[in-house]
């Protein structure tokens, strides 16, 4: 079932703008998409009616408020398949996510010297600086994998790199800046043959394909609400529940406690662990109702829709001269996020002649410096798009990359 | 278009054919800046007389044509004068579009005003001025208090 696109549009209020003159046309939704009016009435309609808050009222307002704050929780289980929604952790976005994994993981394994943590050199910050700060806490050895010329993960040293050593692996599931879809099917059985804990950096993979945690062979995921039609201040860190009731907690205070004495603590089982202090209650009912909303379109249908988007600019992008595609140069293994440079023009001012014609894209590193550096690049240009994005959108920005050669030919 | 504020052929020219590019010995006082948030980076050297300023770095035009003009207006300047034209600079990228730049003072450095009105590109335009002040101050000569940076 194909998607229509000009319904879909009608939802989001902001496709109603003019950006400099032009209709906007919105090409960064890998760091943050638009919002349907679906989600932002749901999240007034909290606001006005059912406002309490959760997990420690007797009133009928905190009531309220916490079946719809668990039932968000419920419905985001059954998105991604988890087992059960005590699986389901919410942060305040990826980044608290995997900051949480690092410091309990840590804790949890006595990570010390001679403890191996594997990466890759295509992580985001969010997935890198954790894990350079646990290692530097600990003593252990940080160490990652390369990328291909092509954009692909370097599996060719596997073998050495994931050892009896090894303790964490963590790895980004798919690019923000190369668009790369890692296949994790290798990384996994060795992690698990060497018993080490394999976490996925989701971001950007669970707002655009149909993910069963079940079948990814991680043991914890991250992702956040605001990439897939929610609010921003709400994200998730799944993990298998064997695995966070072993797992000490990262943030202390109310609501994650069982018994506290002036001499102890002792702390709920998990979710509420993790969840100190009073939530985003409201964001989380966001995120809730963006779910429903993905799912009723079919995250198949969605990710069909973004294959073909992402081939077509793929084809509009490499017809314009000057212009180098970095990453995979197919939709094979690839998602619908494309960074490019134009020979002979710095990625800011690419951008800001895209958005003098209304067309928003991200210039700049995008929070992942190590991918710049390894295509020996300070900075790139991406377009990125999501269920939204039509055609019509990619050739404007085709256009604009003619303009921009005009005005630095 | 909006942009012919921004893109003034100026600028464009600085971008494409530098001024004094290249960093040169001997020299005093070096200083090497970066935009952290869009990894542009400058590396500029100062002699303490002023007689020579270079500098190398990666970035967009704005910030690459600023390093040029800096060049042009302050090599060979007396501190009070490189001081008096520091000052001026930074105020002007401060200014939101609203201060009447003084070509006098600010030469071709005087094609920034419409920078001004970008705000996401102020910190292009100042980086090599930033760069330049820690590289003098490294050189013993004081450029002086400069605006407060806002950008």
């Amino acid at each position: 079932m194909s998607l229509d696109v000009e319904r879909i549009r009608k939802d989001f209020p902001i496709f109603e703008r003019e950006v400099n003159g032009h209709p906007l046309v919105y090409l960064d939704s890998a760091n943050t998409s638009q919002k349907p009016v679906q989600v932002l009435d749901v999240m007034r309609a909290h606001q006005e009616r059912y406002n309490g808050n959760v997990s420690r009222s007797v009133h009928t307002l905190g009531t309220e408020s916490t079946e719809a704050y668990e039932g968000a929780r419920a419905r985001i289980a059954t998105f991604i398949g988890a087992a059960s929604p005590d699986e389901v952790v919410f942060t305040k976005n990826s980044t608290e996510a995997i900051n949480l994994a690092a410091y309990s993981l840590g804790q949890m394994l006595r990570l010390g010297p001679g403890d191996e943590v594997v990466i890759s050199e295509m992580e985001h910050h969010s997935n890198l600086v954790p894990w350079q700060l646990l290692c530097e806490r600990t003593g252990a050895t940080l160490k990652w994998f390369g990328i291909t010329d092509d954009g692909r993960l370097d599996e060719s040293a596997l073998d050495d790199l994931v050892s009896e050593r090894t303790k964490i692996v963590s790895l980004v599931h798919m690019s923000n800046v190369l668009g790369t879809v890692n296949d994790v099917s290798r990384i996994a059985a060795r992690s698990k043959a060497v018993g080490a804990l394999l976490m996925l950096d989701c971001s950007q993979s669970v707002p655009h394909l149909p993910i069963s945690v079940g079948s990814l062979g991680a043991d914890l995921i991250a992702f956040t609400g605001h990439k897939m039609l929610g609010p921003t201040g709400i994200g998730v860190l799944w993990g298998r529940f064997d695995l966070l009731s072993q797992m000490p907690p990262f943030l202390a205070g109310g609501s994650m406690i069982e018994t506290v004495t002036m001499g102890g603590t002792t702390f709920a089982a998990p979710p509420a662990r993790f969840e100190a202090g009073t939530p985003p209650i409201t964001e989380a009912i966001g995120l809730g109702a963006a779910v429903d909303y993905l799912t009723g379109l079919g995250m198949e249908a969605i990710h069909e829709h973004e294959q073909a988007i992402t081939r077509y600019a793929l084809d509009a992008l490499s017809s314009v001269p000057d212009v180098r595609i970095f990453g995979p140069a197919t939709i094979e293994g690839r998602g619908g996020t494309v960074s490019f440079g134009v020979d002979g023009v710095h990625p800011h001012d690419v951008g800001q002649i895209l958005d003098a014609l209304g067309v928003e894209v991200r210039v700049g590193h995008h929070c992942a410096r190590p991918v710049c550096s390894r295509f020996s690049v300070p900075a790139m240009t991406r377009a990125s798009f999501y269920l939204y994005t039509t055609t019509a959108e990619i050739d404007a920005l085709a256009r604009g990359l003619d303009q921009v050669r005009k005005v630095f030919g | 278009m909006m942009l012919d504020g921004l893109y003034q052929e100026i600028i464009l020219d600085h971008y494409k054919n530098p001024h004094g590019r290249g960093l040169r010995d001997p020299f005093d006082g070096e200083a090497h800046h970066v935009n952290p948030t869009c990894g542009d980076e400058i590396t500029v050297r100062v002699k303490s007389d002023l007689t020579d300023i270079s500098y190398d770095g990666l970035g967009c035009s704005i910030s690459q044509a600023s390093a040029s003009v800096l060049y042009e207006l302050v090599q060979g300047k007396s501190p009070a004068a490189a001081s008096a034209i520091h000052h001026a600079f930074v105020e002007l990228m401060q200014s939101r579009g609203q201060v009447e730049p003084d070509e006098e003072v600010l030469g071709d450095g005087i094609a920034f005003a419409g920078v001004a009105k970008f705000p996401a590109r102020v910190k292009c335009a100042l980086l090599p001025w930033m760069a330049f002040k820690d590289a003098a101050a490294r050189a013993g000569v004081d450029v002086g208090v400069s605006p407060e940076v806002k950008a």
